[in-house]
């Protein structure tokens, strides 16, 4: 195989241009953080009812799809496959720029974001967000390190070591975060083993479709070519981690609604929940899965542009999915008294209402265009990509009768 | 101040030894040191020899009563802001309907100082703590409001602080951006007082709730624990809740 | 240690703002008078000099005990620092002035401190509440407290 010629992106005005409109929305988002830390959460749509909102959304989502844009190195490190060679650098990057938005925007939102300190310094270790701290720090480095072995010739033999410990590691990551929910009791929707694979393999579907994008859009900015080859391999990989979203999220409707207990939430999700019905049917599964995998797999595959909506639609499912998971379970009134009607003053025993207010909104994208700009500085100071994907330079056994 | 000096320990053992006696001469009598002779000394740790506990009679609670939420609002400063959602709620009442028979009750319903609390579980910073004789509290100092303990609360039992707070009360520290919820009156009762919601209660003549050392076998609690059948919210969680209910 | 060597590195560097700021106008702060003293010969419960270097180790160690072990003496109480030295009367300074005895330092050294977003600035007002160390005016208090710790011998040692 040729060797791969790296080269950063060209700077100059239109780079600055690029990195000042994504660098709007950042400045945007530290202002509607400043806002609602400065007037207290009222001002949000969160209330002691749901807990967690918008932000919340978002930053899970970045960091499952952090860990998921790893995959795409991992495939050329850990499972050898030399095609994806040349994308291992940019999928580690993003993997790092992604956890960073996420992160960014939950730390925002903490009640008191002045004591990130505390949060260092003081660890109760039963605590699976504590375990996050370190499993989300410790990935920024694994992956760095995994970045230097592969960007730094020298260290090139220790590539798949580095590769090998980095995959095992976002494994553990996504794991702890599908935790976070899965580990919780109180509430109906959550309580369950599923949620640490199903967040898995929500990570490759989301990450992947992020790196689609990424991958394109800096190919087009570049003008760098990009052939098919890569690309079309990525999306049907795409598709085949939609598919088994679609199966994970089957799996886990079906056990809650073999026990009777559970039939409430699901009535609530699946049927009578009003706006999480929908999201859930619509965007979720209609928009978010069933027509991505249709423009994937149909004949609009071999459309550029069609795999690029495919991949939006597959990153708003996962907005939508993430969003049903996180608020539609606290949405839904907690079980204390089996078999009465619960009334009082707190909102027992009633839906509780959410609606997201603008600067939770603006503090998620802040999120995506954190990560965002941080990946375009990325690929301009250092050599994240290849000045050539064309078919010839990406697949060995790629001939130009192949291509006819 | 990283290491105590005998000189601490020697001014903690005196204080809290002579406190006692020196209550009923020396002091003027009135505010201070206030029933100070039945109670812990002040320099003494809390410990596990004793487990607070509340009973509650649902049957004795009345429907439309409410004196033990006004009494936990006043005692703490609660004041709300006409903003239902986001105001805080340390105790409320709640109003059951059997849907099969049609029956109703009401009952208050508070943290339930569980053994086991989840709240404790998921707190990064550790600030969400049980003492030693099981109230469970939040450390205010190192509470970075994630708000993970309220996502795992069975109860719904805390609040969040949604806004700026002024004139708190000196036993009441509580602010912006940090999670809250019943402390038992930990103020109080480590003065060997009664949580301010029990003795409203008391002062009605309802008598719903009982307070007291569960591990104590000659306390009012505990003698009535052992006389009649009670409940925990959520037993299927095996909690072992300190707050225990009769009639529901 | 790392965190008092963080304060420590804090103080210095905002000091030096402080006093450059400061430069032409007086340069000392004007602390209020306490109201009460704790012995004859000292003023504050450990000596001034002391009180001012380490006055957040002593409310530091006291707050992790009494939340977290329920030790509620009132030597280095916080509530007790502000019952001496801060009056009740409806128009005391509050905490964001710099006459408030708190504000007074920590202004000049600027050192921010957020005890008081959640702890009172001053004494309480309320006669019903059954807290002992939180009833009656800070006169009052001031000077019971002051009995107590003398009738104990921890005043004159």
């Amino acid at each position: 195989m040729k060797q791969v010629d790296y080269r950063e992106i060209e700077g100059g005005l239109p780079f600055y241009m690029l990195v000042g409109a994504i660098g709007v929305f950042v400045l945007a988002a530290l202002g509607a953080a400043y806002y609602m830390e400065h007037n207290g959460h009222w001002v949000t749509g969160m209330s002691n009812q749901v807990i967690w909102g918008t932000p919340h959304v978002f930053a899970v989502f970045l960091i499952v799809a952090a860990s998921g844009a790893l995959n795409v190195a991992s495939i050329s490190s850990v499972f050898g496959k030399t095609a994806y060679k040349p994308l291992a650098r940019l999928s580690g990057l993003l993997a790092i720029t992604l956890l960073v938005g996420g992160l960014a925007v939950l730390v925002l939102d903490l009640g008191r974001p002045d004591r990130l300190i505390v949060a260092m310094t003081y660890y109760n270790f039963k605590s699976i967000f504590a375990w996050n701290i370190m499993l989300y720090t410790g990935f920024m480095a694994v992956v760095g390190v995994y970045l230097w072995m592969m960007m730094e010739r020298k260290m090139n033999t220790f590539t798949r070591a580095a590769g090998m410990t980095a995959f095992i590691w976002r494994l553990t990551l996504t794991t702890g975060t599908g935790s976070i929910f899965g580990f919780l009791v109180a509430r109906q929707a959550f309580d369950a083993a599923i949620m640490a694979p199903m967040f898995i393999i929500m990570s490759f579907s989301f990450g992947l479709a992020i790196f689609i994008l990424v991958l394109m859009a800096l190919y087009k900015w570049a003008d760098r070519p990009l052939g098919d080859a890569i690309v079309f391999r990525l999306k049907n990989l795409l598709g085949v981690f939609v598919a088994a979203v679609l199966y994970f999220v089957i799996a886990y409707h079906l056990t809650n609604l073999y026990g009777t207990e559970n039939h409430g939430v699901e009535r609530f999700i699946l049927l009578d929940g009003g706006i999480y019905t929908q999201l859930f049917w619509i965007v979720q599964i209609g928009i978010g899965s069933l027509l991505p995998l249709a423009l994937l797999y149909g004949p609009g595959g071999k459309s550029r542009l069609w795999i690029s909506i495919a991949c939006l639609l597959t990153i708003i499912g996962g907005l939508a999915q993430i969003y049903i998971i996180i608020i539609g379970g606290q949405a839904y009134p907690m079980e204390m008294f089996p078999g009465k009607e619960v009334s009082s003053s707190f909102f027992d025993g009633v839906v509780a209402s959410y609606t997201p207010s603008l600067p939770e909104f603006v503090l998620g994208f802040g999120g995506v265009a954190i990560a965002l700009a941080a990946t375009v500085v990325g690929t301009r100071v250092l050599r994240f990509l290849p000045v050539s994907l064309a078919d010839d330079q990406v697949d060995p056994h790629h001939s130009a009768t192949d291509a006819a | 101040m990283s290491e105590e000096s005998g000189i601490d320990i020697y001014r903690r053992r005196f204080l809290s030894g002579s406190a006692t006696a020196a209550a009923g001469m020396a002091i003027v009598p009135g505010v201070f040191l206030h029933e100070i002779g039945h109670a812990k000394p002040a320099a003494d740790p809390v410990t596990s020899d004793v487990r607070w506990g509340m009973l509650i009679d649902s049957n004795k609670c009345a429907e439309g009563c409410n004196d033990c939420v006004k009494a936990c609002n006043d005692e703490h400063g609660l004041t709300g802001h006409d903003r239902p959602a986001t105001d805080a709620q340390w105790i409320r009442k709640v109003k059951l309907k059997d849907k099969q028979t049609g029956h109703t009750q009401t009952l208050p319903l508070l943290c339930q100082h569980c053994e086991h609390p989840p709240c404790v579980d998921v707190c990064p910073t550790g600030a969400s703590f049980k003492r030693h004789d099981g109230i469970v509290l939040v450390d205010k100092h190192i509470c970075i409001g994630c708000r993970y303990c309220m996502m795992a609360c069975p109860y719904k039992a805390r609040s969040f602080v949604h806004e700026t707070l002024q004139d708190q009360l000196p036993h009441a520290p509580r602010g912006k951006g940090t999670v809250e919820s019943c402390t038992f009156c930990v103020h109080r009762v480590d003065n060997d007082g009664t949580p301010a919601c029990v003795e409203a209660c008391s002062a009605e003549n309802h008598n719903a709730m009982v307070f007291g050392d569960l591990n104590d076998t000659s306390s009012e609690i505990s003698k009535q624990l052992r006389q009649h059948s009670t409940s925990q919210i959520r037993a299927d969680l095996q909690l072992n809740t300190g707050v225990r209910y009769r009639g529901i | 240690m790392l965190k008092n060597s963080l304060i420590i590195l804090l103080l210095a560097f905002t000091t030096g703002f402080a006093m450059q700021s400061q430069a032409g106008g007086s340069i000392l702060p004007e602390i209020p008078e306490a109201q009460a003293r704790f012995s004859e010969d000292q003023g504050c419960v450990e000596p001034t000099a002391e009180m001012r270097r380490n006055h957040m180790q002593y409310i530091l160690h006291q707050r992790d005990e009494t939340v977290h072990e329920g030790i509620r003496t009132n030597q280095y109480s916080l509530n007790e620092c502000i019952n001496c030295h801060v009056s009740d009367a409806e128009d005391a300074p509050r905490v964001s002035s710099e006459e408030h005895f708190c504000n007074s330092c920590h202004s000049y050294a600027a050192v921010s401190i957020d005890c008081f977003q959640c702890h009172a600035d001053r004494p309480a007002k309320t006669t019903n509440i059954h807290l002992p160390s939180t009833g009656g005016t800070p006169e009052q208090l001031a000077t019971e407290n002051l009995r107590m710790l003398e009738s104990e011998g921890i005043a004159h040692e």
